[in-house]
Formats: structure tokens, C-alpha cells, sequence
């Protein structure tokens, strides 16, 4: 069993990271469960099927006879659940949201709902099937798609924020079973980034204060990587001003393959150059700082034709074949 | 084939909302990652630039951008940003939020000292002052409300450009005030605040059965200590309820009013524009101005190079005879930004049917990221198109 927490700055592509680590894991055979916790449906998007409640709903089953199973965490739903799990409350249960208690929990009391989503992930995460010595996890691996790196360290540090306002009773009890398994060697928390000076700035700090917290990272993520296209020998011929010769051939070239205005065009192309070769210093840059690390990172391509027709499947099978599962 | 930059539908003029005197609001929001910020700043500075006198107000900058707005410490005051040019006599100062001293300053102004000080001390305001997932919007909105405020008495400001925090969803900030609101109000709160009370209200003792019974509960799963704590700051917050409400109320309507111009930023990504669609429905079923909509990061091609004849042509070339082994690749990276561009415009203009009459602008991708004036100096320029 392996629980898996993908975060990363906003518009880095979490989601996407996490339902293609999910795909993959399913394409080995797995029962996965992938959750999302922000009420965003990032999942069913990402999957173009119907929204997700807060029941687990089979997304797809893989020839390899692995099953991705998609859930869209609801804290409400999530109490009541709790509630009667450990409470055998029924009617009391629907009291408490008749008052307001229920949503003075879930939106106004600082903590408790990161404990009741987090709680939900846990509960799966530990959810056996069988009895006594033939009892087996549900879930081979549960795939966390968790907040933005700017609120990931206070979501998963539960107890922490629990303890501000609860010093004993049940939900701090909860909150310390929750952190014992987030902090153990099954979790792993993934940060996704692009190689761009503030999402990798963020990614960094996230590295850092995860592991001050004790939770355990696991690898770095590099998304939307720009293929270099042009050969070393091309690109560099090309950085810091092409020879007057260079660009003759270079509008003979594109005459004889029939581009019109040959000289306007060899501009255009020339400049989209320019611009591509600033864009892979800036990535060397930032890949640089992200292997100064010592992490296991993975990286995944820019697709230009975004996730329209399978882009999703092409991500799973590159975390694959460079081994992220 | 020229991709131009105005497609087709209204276009949000940028220079016409700046120069309109009558909006003294300009609120930026949007879905995470999209260049909220970046927007905002740069609003700010052509604003600046081309006569008013503007106020930034940032909710979580990024360090870099932060520091070229001169914003070094978080001291919750609006600051003059060095390096603008005046000469056209506008001006520009910057602030980043402090949450938990702005509900300081609330609860200071709103409540006796005595009771002030009881609140501040109180674990669970504490924690909810510095954790609660609304109160970051909700501060936002109270620090709107304060410059505002403070505008209409020293002259200092006539335009007020404020950031939105980076929300779970871009909605949130609308909601996180009325919630807080609503939970002041409700019927929980008197609930809790009855055992406080003398308990003689004939209301009460009608309900006393079912009340001891939520109460209970209540304490076995909160834990007694913690249901204490929310007892005695609802007690002490009782004395500024009015306050509370009356401001989210304030705020509220100055949202509505004419005087307020929201801009929605996007990316042409299909998630952050089916937020920024969100988010236009919702400030029509509120009532609330929108300007347009900003899409940031679009990749435009230039010249008359389509993306098959540049494909045929790359393909054609790689079969033989080239003369540069540079010239296809070049026609390969054309293809690529053909296509982005292409999808960027499906996207964009996807947006557009199904908004229709709603304006907006396109901001091209930089191959670098912003961090200086002359950066935002340049993002402005592409904001007015």
C-alpha cells in the first residue's frame, strides 16, 4: 500500500500529475484510488467523464486488469460519515447539521476541515476487506491530488493546527492517527513544477519545510518540458546572432520547399528562435537548481496540443518508462 | 495565416478603464497560477503612469515581484513604489496584506479595550484568525474597505487596485465574508451562546430538550475545552456583531457599485477559463461590474506561416537536400507554436461563445518571467493591446 500526495504552485499542472501517476499505477495491474479534495472536479475533468460525488466511482479498468477508482473528498459528507462511524449518532447526526453545528465545523472552525478531508484519504488508505489474517487493503495505492504548495504543509499538518484549539479529545486523538500515517514510510508527497523561476522557487521551499515537518518526500516532478527540437549543433549556431551565410541558406532552404516570402519568413522563424533559446537557458537554469537537490525528478513534455485526444495516457506511460512507478 | 490579436467579440480597453475617473476600484481575480498578480501590478503602474494616483494593495506575492515593488516588509501600509515615472502626475504606492493584524485591528476598533483584549487572547480566535480558510478573503475585503475609506478622506488615492487571494476557487473571496457573516448571525451562535446567557428566554427553554441533547454531542466530539473556548470568543464577539455585520455589508455594496470595475485573469487553459466563466456568471448574478477579461500567457504566431505548410515544408526538407541542417528544426518549432497558438485561440474563442458581450484582452507569453518595473512596464503595454 502507497499513499501518494501530489502538490505543486498553482497552474503547474498538479491535477494532471496526479491523475497521470494514478494511470499508471492502474496500468500495473493496481487498484487505485485517486482523490481530490478542493472541490474544483479537476478529476472528472481531467478524465472528460461526469462529476465525482463523494462516493468512490469506477473512472476506468485497464487490460492489465488494474482499476482507477476517482473520489471528490466533500467535507460534510465526510463528517456525517465520521460522525456515524465512530458516534452511532443517526438522527443526532442530522441535529447537529439542523443548527449549524455541521457547517460551523466544516467552513468556520479552523482545522476541522482539513481533518474530516485528510480523515476521508486516511480512511481509504487503511480500508481492509476479509477478516481476521485474510484481511487485505482495498486499495493498492490511494493518489492524493492535495492543495497548492502554499497550503499543502498546513493541510497535511493536521495535528498541528488541531492542537491550536483542541489540546485533547477525539479530534486531536483523530488528528495524531492521521499524521503517524502521513509521516510513515508508506506516504510519499510529490511536487510538481515548470521550469520557471517562481514555480520552482516555490517548489524548493516546499521541499524544504515538508521535510522540517517530517513528512516525507518523494520526487520531484519537472511538467510542461519544452523539447529542445533543434539539434546542440543547430541551437548554438543559432544563439547570440545567425551568420549572414546561415540565413541565405536558410531562405533557400525554405524556397525550395515552396514557404512563401522565403526572406520575411527565415525573420519569423529566426525570432520564434531566439525566444525558444531563451526559454531553454531559463529551463537549464531552473533544472539546474532542481537537481542541485539529490531527488529523484521525472520529467514529462510540453504537449502542444494540450490534453485534448489522450494527452493524459502519453503522461502515465512517460512516468513509466522513467520508472516514477 | 496572421494570428491577430483581437479575435473576433468586444475588446477590453485597458487605457479607457484606466483613464476613467470614475472608477476608483479595480478588483484582479482569477484562479490560481494564472498572473493575477503580475495583472495587477502592471494595471497599477500604467495607471500610475498615465496620471492617477493608485494604491496596490497584494495578497502573496511572489518575492521578486514583491521586491521591485519595493515591498520588503509586511507591515500592512501602503508604501511608495521607487523608480515610476510622475511626470504625467499620477503616483503609485503598494501593500501586502497582514491577515491577522488587519482582524487585529478590527476587533481593536470594534470592541472596548477590555473586551479587545479578551478577544485577542483567546485561543480560538487566534487560530481562526490566522488559519481560518475565509479569513485571508475576508481581510482582503476589510482592507479594501479601510483604503477606501481612507481615499475618500486625504485625497491621497483615486484608484484602488487590489489583488485576490489565492482561493481554493476563485469564487471564494465573494462568499468567505457573507459565510463568516452568516455564521455571526446564525442560529449556532445563539445556540452556543445560550448556556452563557441567563437561559430565561422563552424561545430557549422550548428548544432546551434538543439543545442539551446537540450540546452532548457537540462535547464528545469537539471535546469539552475546545467548546469552551468557542463559547467565550463568541461572547466577547457578541458586543461587535453589529460591526462585523455592518462592514461585510459596506464592503458588499461597494462591489456593486459603479464606482468598482472587476477584471477576471485567466490563462487560455481550458480549466482557468472555465473559472474565469465562472466567475463572470456569478458577478452578473450579484450584480457586480465587470470591465473584462484578462487572458494572460497566449501564444501568438507571426507572419503568414501556417501549421501544415510548415509541417509539409519541415517534412520535405528532411527528406533531403537541405542546405542548413537548422532550417527544418526551425520549421518543426513553428508547427509547435502554431499549434499552442491554435489551441489557445479554440480555447479563447470557445470562451467567447458562450459569453458573448463579455471583453477581453490577450496578453502574449514572455519568454521570461516579470520581476521588475520594466517588465510591468511592458505587460501594461500588451494589456492595452
Amino acid at each position: 500500500m502507497r499513499l501518494h500526495i501530489v502538490t505543486g504552485k498553482g497552474g503547474t499542472g498538479k491535477t494532471t500529475v496526479a491523475a497521470a501517476l494514478a494511470l499508471a499505477l492502474a496500468a500495473q495491474g493496481n487498484k487505485v484510488l485517486l482523490a481530490e479534495v478542493e472541490d474544483r472536479q479537476g478529476i472528472s475533468q481531467t478524465f472528460d467523464i461526469a462529476p465525482l460525488s463523494s462516493a468512490e466511482t469506477l473512472i476506468l479498468e485497464h487490460p492489465s486488469g488494474g482499476r482507477l477508482f476517482g473520489l471528490a473528498v466533500e467535507p460534510k459528507a465526510a463528517l456525517l460519515e465520521y460522525l456515524q462511524k465512530f458516534y452511532k449518532l443517526g438522527r443526532a447526526g442530522s441535529l447537529l447539521e439542523k443548527i449549524g453545528a455541521v457547517d460551523f465545523a466544516t467552513t468556520i472552525a479552523p482545522g476541522v476541515r482539513d481533518v474530516l478531508l485528510i480523515g476521508k484519504v486516511y480512511e481509504a488508505v487503511g480500508r481492509t476487506e476479509g477478516r481476521g489474517k485474510k484481511a487485505t487493503k482495498v486499495y493498492d495505492a490511494v493518489v492524493l491530488d492535495a492543495p497548492p504548495t502554499g497550503r499543502v504543509a498546513r493541510f497535511l499538518g493536521v495535528n498541528e493546527e488541531v492542537a491550536e484549539v483542541a489540546r485533547m479529545g477525539p479530534i486531536k486523538a483523530q488528528a495524531e492517527s492521521i499524521t503517524r500515517v502521513l509521516q510513515s514510510r508508506i506516504t510519499a508527497v510529490h511536487l510538481v513544477t515548470l521550469l520557471e523561476e517562481m514555480p520552482v522557487q516555490e517548489c524548493l521551499d516546499a521541499v524544504q519545510h515538508l521535510g522540517d515537518e517530517g513528512f516525507p518526500v518523494g520526487a520531484i516532478v519537472v511538467n510542461q518540458v519544452r523539447d529542445p527540437i533543434l539539434s546542440d549543433a543547430d541551437l548554438d549556431a543559432l544563439s547570440g546572432g545567425v551568420a549572414p551565410a546561415m540565413r541565405r541558406d536558410i531562405e533557400a532552404d525554405l524556397s525550395a520547399a515552396g514557404v512563401p516570402d522565403p526572406a520575411e519568413t527565415a525573420g519569423v522563424l529566426l525570432d520564434e528562435a531566439a525566444a525558444h533559446l531563451e526559454r531553454l537557458d531559463l529551463q537549464a537554469e531552473q533544472d539546474q537548481r532542481i537537481q542541485e537537490q539529490g531527488r529523484k525528478v521525472f520529467y514529462l513534455p510540453a504537449l502542444p496540443e494540450g490534453l485534448d485526444s489522450g494527452g493524459i495516457t502519453v503522461l502515465a506511460d512517460e512516468l513509466r518508462a522513467q520508472g516514477m512507478v | 495565416m496572421t494570428m491577430a490579436r483581437t479575435t473576433a467579440g468586444s475588446a477590453l480597453d485597458i487605457d479607457a478603464l484606466l483613464a476613467d475617473h470614475a472608477k476608483k476600484i479595480i478588483v484582479c481575480c482569477g484562479a490560481g497560477g494564472v498572473g493575477k498578480t503580475t495583472t495587477a501590478a502592471a494595471l497599477g503602474l500604467r495607471a500610475a503612469e498615465s496620471g492617477r494616483r493608485v494604491v496596490v494593495l497584494t495578497i502573496d506575492p511572489a518575492l521578486r515581484l514583491a521586491q521591485s515593488l519595493g515591498l520588503t516588509a509586511l507591515d500592512n501600509t501602503p508604501r511608495p513604489v521607487q523608480g515610476v515615472d510622475t511626470a504625467a502626475g499620477g503616483s503609485m504606492a503598494a501593500m501586502m496584506l497582514d491577515m491577522k493584524r488587519t482582524f487585529d485591528e478590527v476587533v481593536e476598533q470594534h470592541a472596548s479595550p477590555e473586551k479587545a483584549a479578551q478577544i485577542l487572547a483567546n485561543p480560538f480566535y487566534i487560530a481562526v484568525s490566522s488559519s481560518f480558510a475565509g479569513t485571508q478573503e475576508y481581510m482582503a475585503m476589510e482592507k479594501l474597505g479601510q483604503l477606501r475609506a481612507q481615499a475618500a478622506t486625504d485625497d491621497q488615492w483615486d484608484l484602488i487596485i487590489v489583488d485576490t487571494p489565492p482561493s481554493r476557487s476563485a469564487l471564494d473571496f465573494l462568499d468567505a465574508p457573507k459565510r463568516l457573516g452568516s455564521f455571526l448571525d446564525g442560529r449556532f451562535i445563539r445556540i452556543l451562546m445560550a448556556p452563557a446567557k441567563a437561559g430565561g428566554r422563552a424561545y430557549l427553554k422550548a428548544a432546551t430538550a434538543t439543545l442539551s441533547v446537540a450540546m452532548g454531542v457537540m462535547t464528545k466530539v469537539l471535546g469539552g475545552e475546545l467548546l469552551r473556548d468557542v463559547q467565550t470568543f463568541v461572547a466577547a464577539l457578541d458586543t461587535m456583531f453589529g460591526g462585523f455585520r455592518e462592514r461585510a455589508d459596506q464592503t458588499y455594496a461597494l462591489l456593486q457599485d459603479d464606482e468598482t470595475a472587476f477584471v477576471v485573469v485567466a490563462s487560455p487553459d481550458r480549466d482557468a477559463l472555465r473559472e474565469a466563466a465562472f466567475f463572470v456568471e456569478r458577478l452578473g448574478q450579484e450584480r457586480m461590474p465587470l470591465a473584462g477579461v484578462v487572458v494572460n500567457r497566449v501564444q501568438f504566431v507571426a507572419g503568414r506561416l501556417t501549421r501544415a505548410r510548415a509541417q509539409d515544408a519541415a517534412e520535405a526538407l528532411e527528406a533531403g537536400g537541405a542546405r542548413s541542417s537548422a532550417t527544418a528544426g526551425l520549421l518543426r518549432l513553428h508547427t509547435d507554436l502554431a499549434t499552442s497558438a491554435e489551441r489557445h485561440q479554440a480555447q479563447i474563442g470557445r470562451f467567447r461563445a458562450t459569453n458573448p458581450g463579455v471583453a477581453l484582452t490577450q496578453v502574449p507569453a514572455a519568454a521570461r518571467d516579470i520581476h521588475d518595473l520594466d517588465g510591468l512596464r511592458a505587460v501594461g503595454a500588451d494589456l492595452a493591446g
